[in-house]
């Protein structure tokens, strides 16, 4: 009995070992040395097998997030990476003591911006940390270099933490799947691929990271797991303004255990300990500050610590007593005096205003209509939008499917790990389906409840399978899990399939495994992989032509301004024009200040002169459009500009949407409406634009962004005079004028 | 009504007090000191009523190092208790070492908090 397992196994290890380590085993297997003559009893096999699966999977993890280095360079993506760049480059240029007490005069001018103070440091701590740590060992790299590509290393290590969760919550072959399923997930390599240095890629570490020591304390009841649990906390608190979602999920965990009646002496060590210390850690970082005792997005933990005191401690009080009759007058006193105390304490509080309500960020999650009503500014980022079904199949795929799979399989074993996982999946996908950002705080979650599922099915097919002593090989199932299944002596009768079923369905699922693999290799490679800043486009003859008008433009920028020259934007671009040209900008991506954007939006919104003297009071020497009207480059200035209009409408009510609208249409064409003809934006955007064309078949000034002839063609700048257009005519920098002298 | 809830009272009191005199000498240590500890606390609130909550961080700390520590005080007696069977694997050095460690890592980010 005990000697057929140890010759099947073998096999298996070394056909899983030897496909992707081919070359290395056909030689190793030339030599007469194989698998086999290491005599390894079967748990050292499973190691084996275990560790050899975890280490291509984190080595998978990382390469599939390198598309966009291979294809165009080593380079930092989109926009808010820009700002997460710069900041680390002052802090392995400065030190910690400068970057914490740091104040910025190049953002928001006149007003400034107190970095120090207004950052989630964790990200560029890490980044730095990891400088700092190559240049002891004598690694000579570049900071950029490492600030590329500490994602995709902290994505590796994602999948690790994966697995040691998967194995808490189920066993070591769903931790297997779950490793291998967020690897390649698209949902989570959308933020986290090389080049995307922003927070998120070390978020949802620190995120998985901390509810898997949390679940790990609540299942042993030790201190130290939960101390490793608050550190966890305090790194993600660093990390990401998306803490507030273990802040608020664990609370709600714990209540639903004391509801349930799951509870135990390990979830009070638990949460306490992980509460108040999680709690003075979070306090250090400056821009969390006092919020934890201050905000109401924090005031479920505190709720849920004092009902686990009054619980905990009734519960030892009727411990003490053994008299019902006694307990239950105890009982009366003490749960009306503690209700009253609690509802007057949150009541006062909330009344004088010293309790802040939810803010606008995580209230629009609970009312998803409140963001277009009152902060459009939230309402504009397009990542805020409601999702749709195709993101959700786009990024999940058969992981949609698995999910609620995934869920019956827990709740046939709850455990306090699985109620968890539940918990964590049903609120992180009904946030994913108010915000699609929140897709990528979902995926853990759906990765580890759907690899639940695949690892419970594939085990329970290959137990039929390997019912009879003629073992047949299951070893084409993923990840392994079969081969740590103990071959039992008999067939349930219960299965509804005999072994040929069996077979088939190991087919299917291992068809579905591959299909989703093929999947995630394209979504990531065409959708996930374009840098932003640099655009590819193909040109006639098939080849791939290359837009790198911003980085132009921005360099421009740099050599030929002044050093402090102020440069006007829409907000989008703040960080980079800092990053890389190097010059003081009005408004960033930030957005703190509302007032001050709607004072850009205004003076873009405004006729030439109005704007002149807004442009003026700011010190403005230089305005920066972006306009796609020769490339048909769809994410430029004049498809924003509604926003720009709508944003400097809420604060200034000389500006008015209809004004720009012609019937409800928003149109550039002749039959535009007048304002919108003449204002700022316009002008500077098709300057000189009506004597050129654009496409063969099409009259001069054909916008090919909007598809129509633009209306306005003779236009004349009074006030500013055209200094830089890019060779592409992305982006448009035109020169402030000083004012005229008065004779 | 009245009566009957105060009669319930006492005897609620006295059967109270007879119960815990039979908990083991440890325990009521440990009792003792996470009773100094929420004193501690309350006669910080107390003079914070008095006084004012500036600096605020400071009043944070010093509340938070004395119910922290209750807190963990009450965690290592739920772990030395004979009477939990969840705990019964585990040793009380382990426990004790615990709950140091952890006092350690509080008074130190306390330190930093102060201010």
């Amino acid at each position: 009995m005990g000697e057929k397992p140890n010759q099947a196994n073998p096999n298996s290890a070394s056909a899983i070992a030897a496909a992707p380590a081919g070359s290395k085993s056909s030689d190793l297997l030339s030599r007469h040395f194989s698998i086999r003559s290491l005599k390894l009893k079967t748990k050292e096999q499973e190691l084996l097998l275990r560790v050899t699966v975890l280490c291509l999977v984190y080595v998978l993890a990382f390469i599939t997030r390198l598309f966009s280095v291979l294809r165009y360079e080593s380079m930092i993506h989109e926009f808010d990476p820009y700002f997460n760049y710069r900041t680390t480059l002052f802090l392995t240029e400065k030190g910690f003591y400068e970057f914490w007490n740091w104040f910025d005069s190049e953002s928001w001018y006149p007003l400034g911006r107190i970095i120090g103070g207004t950052l989630y440091p964790g990200l560029m701590v890490t980044a730095a940390l990891i400088y700092w740590t190559l240049k002891v060992l004598r690694f000579a790299v570049h900071i950029r270099e490492v600030c590329v590509l500490t994602a995709p290393f902290f994505a590796s290590n994602t999948t690790l933490v994966a697995y040691f969760f998967g194995k808490e919550i189920w066993d070591s072959g769903a931790g297997l799947v779950a490793a291998a399923l967020i690897a390649i997930c698209p949902g989570y390599i959308s933020r986290s691929v090389a080049g995307s240095y922003d927070n998120e890629g070390v978020a949802i570490f620190a995120l998985l990271f901390t509810f898997y020591l949390f679940v790990k304390a609540v299942n042993t009841g030790s201190l130290a797991w939960s101390l490793a649990s608050a550190f966890g906390y305090f790194y993600m608190v660093s990390a990401w303004g998306g803490y507030v979602f273990i802040i608020n999920l664990i609370p709600l965990y714990v209540l639903v255990l004391l509801i349930t009646g799951r509870y135990s002496m390990r979830l009070y060590v638990a949460y306490n300990c992980m509460y108040i210390l999680g709690m003075l850690l979070a306090m250090q970082i400056r821009f969390v500050g006092f919020q934890h005792v201050q905000s109401g997005e924090h005031m479920a933990a505190m709720g849920v610590f004092f009902l686990l005191q009054v619980f905990y401690f009734l519960d030892w009080v009727k411990h003490q007593l053994n008299d019902t009759k006694l307990f239950q007058a105890f009982l009366r006193i003490t749960v009306t005096s503690a209700v009253v105390v609690g509802t007057v304490a949150l009541g006062v509080g909330t009344a004088s205003g010293y309790i802040s309500p939810w803010t606008g960020r995580f209230y629009s999650l609970l009312d998803p209509t409140y963001a277009k009503d009152h902060i459009p500014i939230i309402a504009s980022v397009s990542e805020h939008q409601p999702t749709a079904w195709s993101s959700f199949m786009f990024d999940f795929q058969i992981l949609l499917f698995l999910f609620p799979a995934g869920l019956y399989f827990c709740f046939k074993r709850l455990t306090d790990a699985t109620i968890f996982i539940v918990m964590y999946g049903l609120t992180s996908m009904y946030f994913a389906g108010v915000m699609v950002r929140l897709i990528l705080v979902a995926t853990p979650a759906v990765c580890l409840i759907s690899a639940i599922a695949v690892s419970a099915t594939i085990k329970n097919l290959t137990q039929v399978l390997r019912a009879k002593p003629k073992i047949v090989h299951s070893g084409f199932s993923k990840g392994g899990s079969s081969a740590k299944t103990s071959s039992k002596g008999s067939l349930d009768q219960s299965q509804p399939f005999g072994k040929n079923g069996a077979i088939a369905l190991l087919f299917g699922a291992f068809y579905l495994l591959s299909k989703y693999a093929t999947h995630c290799t394209w979504v990531t490679s065409e959708a996930y992989s374009s840098p932003s800043i640099v655009l590819a486009a193909r040109g006639a003859h098939g080849n791939r032509v290359i837009f790198d008008d911003y980085r132009e433009a921005y360099f421009w920028l740099r050599q030929n301004t002044p050093p402090d020259a102020k440069v006007m934007s829409w907000w989008d671009y703040g960080y980079q024009i800092t990053a890389m040209g190097n010059r003081t900008v009005i408004v960033d991506n930030n957005t703190w200040n509302n007032t001050h954007i709607a004072t850009v939006g205004r003076a873009m919104s405004s006729y030439e002169d109005e704007a002149y003297e807004i442009m003026v009071s700011l010190d403005v020497g230089y305005v920066l459009v972006v306009f796609g009207g020769v490339t048909g480059y769809s994410s430029d200035d004049i498809n924003k500009f509604l926003w720009m209009v709508r944003i400097g409408g809420g604060v200034f009510p000389v500006i008015k949407e209809p004004d720009y609208l012609v019937n409800g249409d928003y149109r550039v064409d002749k039959g535009a409406a007048p304002k919108m003809l003449n204002c700022l934006m316009y002008k500077l955007s098709y300057y000189r634009f009506g004597e050129l064309t654009t496409e063969y078949g099409k009259p001069p000034g054909y916008d090919r962004a909007r598809g129509v002839e633009i209306g306005n063609k003779d236009i004349k700048l009074e006030y500013l005079e055209e200094a830089f257009t890019t060779s592409n005519w992305i982006v448009r920098i035109y020169k402030v004028k000083p004012p005229k002298n008065r004779w | 009504m009245a009566r009957s809830t105060g009669d319930d009272a006492i005897t609620l009191f006295h059967s109270l007090r007879s119960a815990y005199t039979a908990t083991p000498k440890n325990l009521k240590i440990i009792d003792l000191y996470v009773a100094f500890a929420v004193s501690t606390a309350l006669i910080q609130v107390a003079y914070m009523a008095m006084v004012g909550s500036f600096p605020f961080n400071s009043f944070l700390s010093g509340v938070l190092s004395s119910v922290g520590t209750a807190v963990l005080a009450v965690c290592l007696r739920i772990q030395v208790n004979k009477e939990n069977k969840e705990f019964k694997d585990l040793t009380p050095e382990r426990a004790y070492a615990d709950f140091i460690l952890c006092n350690l890592v509080l008074h130190l980010v306390i330190m930093n908090f102060l201010g």
